[in-house]
């Protein structure tokens, strides 16, 4: 009666692909795409110990807790949970993350919050709302590098500004806006995770976090604080989120329960005020309608405890430890030449090689140990941070922290070694250096430093040097 | 028949050979066949001498698939393969090898040195640097021997170039050539059996001919098949691929990449199992020849069931 089910064919010529290709819209052309991709695809080995991801830890969340919560929507409100819902989110939705603010002293309108499906959505739905073909965004270097390809597929110019050890550097952002202003054009707006940034660990300092806020507000500018994960914080004293010093005028919020509940449920949320929120809605509503009621039932049945800050202590208690086991593993397995941010919360370490490394290449090594991290690149839009990676302690327990650590430490040891090797005795260009008598390897390294630290126009990420350094 | 298709493996080109394969997987059910898809792991072998294929088509890129151990593997089982044999996919895949096969030939391949790392950390081959300039010049092209695409492939334009880009390229392989830039046309001229197809030819759209990624990415290199070429550029280019192809000892099928630069081309390597995805090259050719992508299958299998070989 009817065709059999098969599968889809492949194209059956490469002139079907001509065909497809001429149907692209331009911004697939900036859509980024490439041969790292292919090196990342393997990173997904099962042997592989992948310090890559930003997978929190969700094999501690209580199975029994999550099998009664299920059970109970299931019996109480089935149809409900299985039905579509507002696109702006349940209500009760919105009073858990009205709550989970008010955790980090924020107290935001209910009416001015939207739930999506993920913080992601959430940034998403943002540059829909504001951001035309070449527009200008400005974010920290390095940045989140999940943010580039929504930016880079609205076809935004992204100018990212050097982030120190207090975060943005704001003098450099007063120095890029008043060139844009002289450049005749307006950023739309400045995309910041000023707190445990993803991927450097750091923490924007309150001096400039208020500088921030007072720049947004003298030049209207808007400001995108995303914000994942403000509450895992294991060390020093917690600072006012943006969106709290400027009372959500020319903030906008991003905030999600992926850290501290799940990341499968797929819930975050915006924060933004009515006109804009009124055109995200508009974009919400033609990207899927309304985000999943079944995971939004799950959270409120989750938040209606209370229990949910006794989890998220639990989960930075285990992130404490997982990062000082990570540190002690760099401060031992690294070689004096590498640096590394100790952060006081969230899920990355980032780490800054000498920059005769470039971290993509180290990968394709590094994977043949069963290794794997996020090279630098990936959180830059212009091709820097070639010699940084970004490392995950959250994903993974202490032993396999220590035991990726220490491989990808192997590695590194074998690249500057070579790299000795290479320069110690060259005779030109690069290395007067080596024309110094006695210019043995160490003293090499040490010089080493010096392009270093100038290629990085000084400290640019706080660090602390291996043992010996 | 009943064929197995070799895929995966742990090679960086993975994902390609992932690709390569199930896109031979369908053409081979569209042409009837019984498919036996097999993953390149630790279970190969065993699935293999209890799957007893009639065949076996390797659609395996880089280090494992295409550098003969495979291979070497289908011979001891006795089950025939695509492609290349064991010498030919050894040859190939290194690329100092198979310049030294190509120079010793008489086939026009750009001037290279290559060092192994031993040369280095215990020879002192840093001091061998000197002879670079004026044997090579600058700018130079620094290359892992074995690896099949753009990871670790850089350009060193000057001195201060060449440590860094020695390092990447070490990362991939342990012995690493540094290659005198050739200005010209890229082409790529994929041989079937004993006969060349259409030649292809790669131009980079982002106008940086640096950018060895760029020609992975849809859109960033446009491929024109047949290029343009006159009478005598399109003799001379076949001639040295064919050249090349048997020079290596290739059968089946290969692809022969060269640089047309104004004194004639270069041959720059051989791939011996090019890619088979629908961005790929070698299926461009054959339909610029008039061939589908199931035609393609069909002949490369007649090729190896081909009692030569060849």
């Amino acid at each position: 009666m009817s065709e059999p089910p098969h599968r889809r064919r492949a194209h059956a010529s490469s002139s079907d692909l001509e065909r497809y290709a001429g149907l692209f819209a331009e911004r697939t052309r900036v859509m980024r795409s490439s041969a790292m991709r292919d090196l990342m695809a393997v990173t997904a080995r099962p042997e592989v110990i992948s310090l890559a991801g930003g997978l929190p830890d969700t094999s501690s969340f209580p199975p029994q807790t999550f099998a009664a919560q299920m059970t109970r929507i299931a019996q109480e409100s089935a149809a409900e949970a299985l039905q579509y819902g507002p696109t702006e989110g349940f209500s009760e939705t919105v009073d858990c993350i009205v709550e989970v603010m008010g955790a980090e002293g924020m107290l935001p309108d209910p009416d001015d919050v939207i739930v999506t499906t993920g913080g992601q959505q959430a940034i998403d739905l943002i540059c829909k709302a504001l951001v035309d073909p070449g527009d200008v965004v400005i974010c920290e270097a390095p940045t989140y590098p999940g943010a580039i390809p929504v930016f880079c597929s609205y076809e935004a110019e992204t100018i990212q500004i050097e982030c120190d050890g207090e975060g943005m550097r704001i003098a450099e952002l007063e120095d890029t806006l008043e060139r844009l202003d002289l450049e005749g054009r307006r950023p739309k707006f400045i995309y910041s995770v000023p707190t445990f940034q993803n991927p450097a660990g750091v923490t924007m300092s309150l001096e400039r976090r208020r500088r921030l806020v007072e720049i947004a507000r003298s030049r209207e500018l808007l400001v995108v604080e995303d914000n994942p994960y403000g509450l895992l914080r294991f060390g020093g004293e917690p600072l006012p989120p943006l969106y709290q010093l400027d009372g959500g005028d020319f903030v906008i919020y991003v905030g999600t329960f992926s850290k501290i509940l799940s990341p499968g449920i797929r819930l975050g949320w915006a924060v933004a005020p009515p006109p804009i929120m009124e055109k995200v809605v508009l974009g919400k509503q033609a990207a899927d309608l309304c985000t999943s009621t079944l995971t939004q039932y799950f959270v409120r049945e989750y938040f209606s405890d209370g229990r949910w800050r006794e989890y998220v202590e639990s989960l930075t208690e285990l992130y404490r430890e997982r990062r000082d086991a990570m540190i002690e593993a760099l401060g031992r397995y690294f070689p004096p030449q590498a640096s590394w941010t100790e952060p006081d919360g969230g899920l990355f370490i980032w780490a800054t090689l000498p920059p005769y490394i470039d971290t993509g290449d180290l990968l394709a090594k590094a994977l043949r140990d069963d290794v794997a991290f996020v090279p630098g690149q990936a959180a830059y839009v212009d091709g820097r941070g070639r010699n940084s990676m970004r490392l995950n302690f959250s994903g993974c327990g202490e032993n396999e922290l220590r035991e990726g650590i220490r491989r990808i430490g192997r590695v590194v040891e074998e690249q500057v070694e070579l790299y000795g090797a290479i320069t110690d005795k060259g005779s030109q260009g690069k290395d007067a250096r080596a024309a110094t008598p006695g210019g043995e390897t160490e003293e090499v390294a040490v010089d080493e430093l010096e392009p270093f630290n100038n290629a990085l126009g000084g400290d640019v990420l706080p660090f602390r040097k291996a043992e010996g350094a | 028949m009943k064929i197995a298709v070799l895929k995966g493996g742990r090679s960086l080109e993975r994902g390609v050979s992932l690709r390569s394969g199930a896109r031979v997987e369908d053409a081979l059910e569209r042409l009837g066949h019984e498919v036996l898809p097999l993953e390149a792991n630790g279970e190969m072998v065993k699935q293999l001498a209890a799957g007893r294929p009639d065949i076996a088509f390797v659609a395996m890129h880089g280090p494992g698939g295409e550098d003969g151990t495979a291979q070497e593997l289908l011979e001891i089982l006795g089950i025939p393969f695509t492609g290349p044999g064991v010498a030919a996919c050894t040859r190939c895949i290194d690329k100092v090898l198979a310049k030294h096969e190509l120079r010793g030939a008489g086939i026009p391949t750009p001037d290279w040195f290559a060092f192994n790392e031993t040369a280095f950390r215990e020879l002192g081959a840093a001091d061998a640097l000197t002879g670079l300039e004026e044997r090579l010049g600058f700018p130079l092209v620094v290359k892992p021997s074995r690896g099949g695409s753009a990871l670790g492939i850089k350009f060193a334009e000057n001195w201060f170039d060449v440590p860094e880009a020695l390092v990447s390229a070490f990362s991939y392989d342990d012995r690493v050539l540094l290659e005198r830039f050739v200005d010209g046309r890229e082409l790529a001229v994929s041989v079937l059996g004993d006969e060349p197809l259409p030649v292809v030819e790669a131009i980079p759209q982002s106008g940086d001919v640096y950018d060895f990624e760029a020609r992975y990415e849809i859109g960033r290199t446009a491929f024109v098949c047949p290029a343009e070429l006159t009478a005598d550029e399109s003799s001379a280019v076949v001639e040295a691929a064919l050249g090349a192809y048997r020079a290596l000892g290739c059968s089946g099928f290969s692809r022969v990449d060269l640089i047309l630069a104004e004194d004639g081309p270069q041959v720059l390597e051989v791939n011996a199992i090019p890619g088979l995805t629908d961005t790929s090259l070698l299926p461009q050719a054959a339909e610029a020849a008039g061939m589908s992508f199931e035609q393609l299958i069909e002949r490369i299998l007649d090729l190896a069931m081909a009692p030569t070989g060849a």
